[in-house]
């Protein structure tokens, strides 16, 4: 199992039969964007029709994990009992998905180190055996 | 030609206190009295009513009120969706258009809030005391869109409105430079506002920016007092055609345009949002809205006297200003800084009640309360002469906004 950051605590995802794809990929430790087969616009969170072109054909395309952090906020209330304070909770722009952003959490950095636009890499944290939540550190932080 | 507008004859408000502090009389109890209040208010008897809305998910449905007030029919009934106060002056907009349409001749707009009596999110960080020893965590079923967008947001912590919209408002600030002092002072006017307000929550405590800027910070930015009070309390507002209102006693305040919306992507705000586009992104997503409310309205930023602008937090006040044209996009903070706002000398003053920050939260129509008080002359915090507010709901959610103006 991987390092952990968060505890068992933390809100769980909430997931309907458009979203559970995704976590299930998660799972796998695969970071995943919804991609419209018929006009490859990518987006997240899943939805059942392409925004653009409003087909309702989809797959999942897996992204390397790279991005750059375009905004964030260090969190000093705890969500949960044993929870370290404060948290990063940050808007993830990731690299060759088509554009996509997603919130996760920046650990492994001190608040005071973090600028937007700096980047980031994914490290994947596994909550239990059948969940895994994406994470982010800053990119070259070792394993 | 113009059509006759829809016209707010009538106010009415219960006490307003701090959260879970409103034990005495349940939600519900409350949402039936603050009704017969602006009712009694207006002029006008329980028996006139034939509409109600409300919005924000209240919990007290309207055929359940209709059938316990004994409104002898309920011809119109509606509920603008999501939490938060997005929707105020939308339900506001709801009724103007029930009137102006011969739906229903006298609809009140409600809205009642104990939430100690109830949970409310955000409010799940408070019970992290006793240590637990939970089931190996798992993915749970989501029983609507919300919660399934959510899913998205609330496994990294992203639970507390304070964090979310501290998203975009950091953004900003590394955009165009703007200052906490600048935020701060905001917090500081409408403190101020408040304190002349007996009805307000924060009316006896006056803040100072170093009161502010040694408050503790919750999600950065956002310190304390950037954030709004969670407050018990209800207010309902009467809203009739221009021919009913021409024979009630209160000063007319007439609803000259509203609008609500959100622009493409937009979900939850920053809670789902985090792909809209990058020009939308640290802002308070009410620009196209705004342009949509001038336009119908024949008014512009300029000529507008007083405004009450929805203030969940400072920084989002701070983008609504520039989203409605008073400013330019970045200039926000600079805006506050030349004292524009402020009762004492501004041209024109924002929040007199005192706002979510320092009156009450309950959910921005305790604003639409203020505007129509402030055109008939009975604000504490008087503009003489003022001729048009505006109303806003929202910011950084799908959002509404309305312009009020004397008659």
């Amino acid at each position: 199992m991987s390092e952990r950051f968060f505890p068992d605590g933390m809100p769980p995802p909430l997931a309907d039969v458009t979203t559970l794809p995704w976590w299930e990929a998660a799972a796998d430790h695969r970071l995943v964007v919804q991609r419209c087969t018929a006009c490859e616009h990518t987006r997240l969170p899943p939805s059942p029709v392409c925004p653009e072109c409003r087909s309702a054909d989809a797959d999942w395309r897996e992204v390397p994990g790279r991005g750059e952090v375009y905004t964030y906020t260090t969190v000093h209330r705890p969500i949960a009992a044993n929870q370290e304070l404060p948290f990063v909770v940050a808007v993830i722009a990731l690299e060759d998905s088509g554009g996509v952003r997603i919130i996760s959490n920046l650990v492994g950095v001190e608040p005071e180190e973090i600028a937007i636009g700096m980047p980031v890499e994914l490290v994947w944290e596994d909550m239990s055996a059948d969940l895994a939540i994406p994470r982010f550190r800053p990119a070259g932080s070792s394993a | 030609m113009s059509r006759p507008r829809a016209q707010v004859v009538g106010v009415g408000e219960s006490r307003y206190t701090r959260w879970g502090k409103i034990g005495d009389v349940t939600e519900h109890a409350l949402a039936c009295q603050v009704i017969q209040r602006a009712v009694e208010e207006a002029g006008l008897g329980v028996d006139d009513v034939d509409g109600l809305a409300s919005f924000a998910e209240d919990r007290n449905e309207a055929v359940f009120l209709a059938a316990e007030l004994g409104l002898p029919a309920l011809r119109f009934a509606n509920m603008v969706w999501m939490p938060g106060g997005g929707g105020g002056c939308a339900a506001i907009s709801n009724a103007a258009m029930a009137v102006e349409t011969g739906q229903a001749e006298v609809v009140v707009v409600y809205r009642s809030l104990c939430q100690g009596q109830f949970f409310r999110f955000g409010q799940a960080g408070r019970a992290a005391s006793a240590p637990v020893d939970p089931e190996p965590p798992t993915v749970q079923q989501a029983n609507s869109l919300m919660l399934a967008s959510m899913g998205f947001a609330m496994p990294y912590g992203l639970l507390m409105a304070a964090a979310a919209y501290a998203l975009p408002t950091r953004r900003h600030m590394h955009l165009y430079g703007t200052k906490h002092e600048q935020l701060g002072r905001l917090a500081v006017t409408f403190r101020e506002h408040a304190s002349r307000n007996p009805r307000a929550v924060m009316g006896g405590r006056p803040m100072t920016m170093d009161d502010y800027l040694a408050s503790p910070m919750i999600a950065d930015p956002h310190r304390l007092f950037d954030c709004c009070l969670e407050s018990d309390g209800a207010c309902a507002v009467v809203v009739t055609t221009e021919e009913r209102a021409r024979d009630l006693p209160n000063a007319r305040v007439e609803i000259l345009a509203s609008e609500q919306g959100a622009p493409k992507g937009y979900g939850f705000g920053p809670f789902t949002n985090a792909n809209v586009a990058d020009a939308i992104y640290a802002t308070g997503g009410c620009e196209e809205m705004a342009g949509r409310l001038w336009g119908k309205a024949g008014v512009g930023p300029g000529d507008v006297d007083v405004a009450q602008i929805y203030d969940h937090f400072t920084g989002c006040v701070l983008m609504q200003l520039e989203d409605f044209g008073f400013c330019d996009r970045g200039e926000g903070g600079p805006f506050i800084e030349s004292g524009v706002l402020s009762w004492h000398g501004g041209s024109m003053p924002t929040n007199t009640h005192g706002g979510s920050l320092s009156e009450a939260y309950i959910h921005g129509l305790n604003h639409v309360v203020e505007g129509v008080r402030a055109l008939r002359g009975e604000s504490t915090s008087p503009v003489e002469g003022a001729e048009l507010c505006l109303v806003t709901s929202g910011a950084c959610v799908a959002s509404s906004a309305a312009l009020l103006a004397r008659r």
